[in-house]
């Protein structure tokens, strides 16, 4: 496996550079940013550049970030620094915790976990999604933002294959949707608004649930509650507790039965930033899984995704602050 | 897909004996009513057709309050959002809620028989058992299914508590005619010439096409 | 889309309506026990066998709701269960004409056919409800699709119960419902059937037309909103 050799680039959360390096340089597959920084884009990987091409990127601040789209060389006015080899990422899986030059590549250049093409979901004669398109590679995360009822948790229920879509096409973890639907659950994990456990039984007895549902057996309950720190109170009715725990036992729920794709809807709600930082290793981009996020936490939410998703009024728009005017 | 409902059948009978919110009310409910068919019959003690009536439309009237309550949990705390999201059948949901149902109906009638036999009844049971406990069997059986499928069909309107009653007891007529008729001879101070084989029939035709339908057109109700 | 052929069928209803008012009236004979309110039974029957073949119809188009997905099937079936409920209540007015004619009473439970169509057309009455107090458009036709398919099923269980019941404790007091018909009323009958039928078919169509072309128009004024 020949790892790729990435640029370095810098950028502020504040312009959506890297959707944009998406749309404008469609052969582009790596643009990484510093650790700190933790973003990894990656562009959909088309035909004709899949053969030895070599594209490449480094921006610097202060340059014109759009020309950084231009392929000619010499007229960008970006300097133009390393070179990604494309052609080898279509077969080989790039290691996530591989690292050069202190930078983290994520995923790999294999089908997409998702890829949505015109989207389209109906309630009623009210569009609540419309023209959704988007490619999220695995291990890769996507950001969805904007306002309350511009079809973000709606977004997420498709996905989850909880909606059917009404038109356009959906591929989730290789199931076409609506048609192959039900190979969906099992490999996904749903992190709702609602933390979908029965109030009278206990944390344990709630994941031993949904463990037979899912064909899990028990010791995962049992690690997965020392995971969440919820051991000494997973005995007690779920009524009785914090919510701060329910959510805690929610995100348990999520990862019982270790799935590939998380749809996230506001996972840190209801939890102390040490509670989440515990949850990192299970729900965050330390676990490697693909993400898709939901969260009105507009720059957080961008600092830890590698794409993003604007929604407003269902349709796609830009990801920044216009969104909640 | 018989383990994922074996799961939910669990889960329920957990929840119903943590928070014993069914059985209790309905068992209560068909003491209550013999008490008022005493008054409103200004009888002590039936026999006969009327006993059979008495009896079958009060367990019938219980099994209401039972439908009602059985999708409430989950449509309350998201129960069926987390089926939906296990790569499991959905007809283990049917089948898991159908037989909860039938296990109340069956705990209610340990106590609502031998008590309609005490306030009501005027011959005594004995003898009768067997007979009694197949029909209740089969009774129960098509209550169950028939209770799940309107259950889950008014889980989602507005008017769940009003449009249960009136979806449940028009369906459960034939169920009602074959239990009362079957019963009817059973409860004669003389024995009489009984044709339990035809109502038995009758229930057994009753049970198989409801849970037939049932399992089939269930799956559209969940699906979106 | 619905209107195809709609106008010779409107004319074959009215001629066949017309030629069974004229029968009915000057061509089957009086009966002898019950006189002219006998002939109510012309228009009884027809329209409970007519309601009841909708109500089962309606059920079939459910299915097909359900199976394929499109929403016309639903509102097809939508219309017939709502027409034949409509009738439904002709049924049972004219049923209870016809008893207190036939025997003082405004209702008598010895009739098996007239006990089993109550109870069925009380369960058909809960699908406005139930049909309405649903608000998502998708699940309200899903929902009541498989309520239609239920309630079919449910329509000939019963009838054969009810049927089984009032034999066993009431000895079928008439048997004009059956085949055994003399010849001039057995053809009035089935004229009445078939213009009952026909009539049936043609307001289907009708309120079926009526309904798409709302609904094009909303479609139309929306998309004209929209625009503007």
């Amino acid at each position: 496996m020949i790892p790729p050799r990435v640029a370095e680039v810098e950028t502020s959360a504040r312009e959506n550079l890297r959707t944009r390096l998406l749309e404008q340089a469609p052969g582009l597959v790596a643009v990484v940013h510093d650790q700190a920084e933790v973003a990894l884009v990656v562009g959909r990987l088309q035909p004709p550049l899949a053969q030895h091409e070599e594209l490449v990127a480094h921006v610097d601040e202060g340059h014109s970030r759009d020309a950084a789209a231009q392929l000619d060389v010499e007229q960008a006015p970006v300097e133009l620094e390393c070179v990604v080899e494309v052609a080898h990422l279509e077969h080989d899986v790039v290691d996530p915790h591989e690292t050069r030059h202190g930078l983290s590549i994520g995923f790999a250049a294999m089908e997409p976990a998702i890829e949505l093409d015109g989207l389209e979901r109906r309630y009623g004669e009210r569009l609540a999604l419309a023209g959704v398109t988007v490619s999220v590679p695995r291990g890769a995360t996507l950001a969805v933002l904007g306002a309350n009822g511009a079809g973000k948790t709606t977004l997420l229920r498709v996905l989850a294959g909880l909606l059917r879509p009404h038109a356009g096409t959906a591929r989730v973890l290789g199931a076409e949707l609506p048609r192959e639907r039900w190979k969906v659950p099992g490999k996904v994990g749903y992190l709702g608004h609602e933390p979908l456990l029965y109030r009278e039984l206990s944390g344990r007895e709630n994941l031993a649930y949904h463990a037979a549902l899912h064909d899990v057996g028990s010791e995962r309950i049992e690690a997965l509650l020392a995971a969440v720190d919820m051991e000494r109170r997973a005995d007690e009715p779920v009524r009785d507790l914090s919510r701060g725990m329910v959510q805690r036992l929610a995100v348990a729920r999520t990862v019982l039965h270790d799935p590939e794709l998380l749809l996230l809807d506001e996972p840190r709600a209801n939890l102390d930033p040490a509670a989440a930082e515990r949850l990192e290793p299970l729900i965050g981009r330390e676990s490697g899984r693909t993400r898709v996020l939901v969260s009105h936490d507009v720059e957080g939410a961008l600092a830890e995704s590698d794409l993003a998703l604007g929604l407003k009024g269902g349709r796609p728009a830009a990801a920044d602050r216009e969104l909640y005017r | 897909m018989i383990a994922a409902a074996r799961a939910i059948l669990r889960k329920d009978l957990r929840i119903e004996w943590r928070t014993k919110e069914s059985v209790p009310a309905m068992t209560l409910f068909t003491v209550t009513v013999y008490v008022m068919f005493h008054f409103g019959l200004d009888r002590d003690t039936l026999d006969g057709e009327l006993a059979a009536g008495v009896l079958w439309v009060t367990v019938l009237l219980a099994a209401v309050i039972g439908v009602s309550r059985l999708f409430a949990a989950e449509r309350e705390q998201g129960g069926i959002e987390g089926l939906l999201l296990a790569p499991v059948d959905r007809t283990a949901l049917f089948v898991a809620k159908a037989a909860a149902l039938f296990i109340f109906l069956c705990a209610v009638e340990l106590v609502a028989v031998p008590a309609f036999a005490l306030f009501l009844l005027g011959p005594g049971l004995d003898g009768a058992l067997p007979e009694l406990l197949a029909i209740l069997a089969l009774g129960n059986l098509g209550v169950a299914a028939v209770g799940a499928l309107v259950s889950a069909l008014a889980a989602e309107t507005r008017a769940r508590e009003l449009i249960v009653p009136l979806l449940l007891l028009p369906l459960l007529v034939p169920l009602l005619i074959a239990c009362a008729q079957a019963t009817e001879p059973l409860f004669r101070p003389v024995a009489g010439p009984e044709d339990l084989a035809r109502w038995l029939g009758l229930l057994t035709l009753y049970d198989v096409v409801f849970v037939l339908v049932s399992v089939a057109v269930f799956d559209y109700l969940l699906e979106d | 889309m619905y209107s195809k052929g709609f106008a010779p069928l409107a004319w074959a209803t009215a001629v066949t309506l017309t030629t069974a008012f004229a029968l009915v009236f000057f061509y089957a004979p009086l009966d002898a026990d019950q006189g002219f309110v006998q002939k109510i039974f012309y228009v009884h029957v027809p329209m409970a066998i007519v309601a009841l073949g909708g109500w089962i119809a309606g059920g079939v188009m459910a299915i097909k709701h359900l199976r394929g997905g499109d929403r016309s099937w639903d509102m097809r079936s939508y219309v017939a269960i709502h027409l034949s409920i409509i009738l439904g209540v002709g049924v049972l007015v004219t049923g209870a004409i016809w008893a207190k004619a036939s025997w003082g009473h405004w209702w008598v439970w010895d009739e098996p056919v007239l006990v089993s169509f109550l109870v069925v057309f009380l369960l058909y009455c809960v699908y406005y409800p139930l049909r309405f107090s649903i608000e998502d458009p998708d699940r309200q036709a899903r929902y009541s699709s498989v309520f239609a398919i239920a309630a079919g099923a449910f329509v000939p269980l019963n009838f054969i119960a009810v049927r089984l019941a009032e034999s066993y404790t009431h000895p079928r007091v008439l048997s004009q419902t059956g085949g055994n018909l003399p010849g001039e009323m057995r053809l009035t009958f089935l004229v009445a059937l078939l213009g009952m039928t026909l009539l049936f078919v043609t307001l289907w169509k009708l309120e079926l037309t009526a309904k798409n072309a709302s609904m094009q128009l909303k479609k139309l004024r929306k998309r004209a909103r929209v625009a503007a």
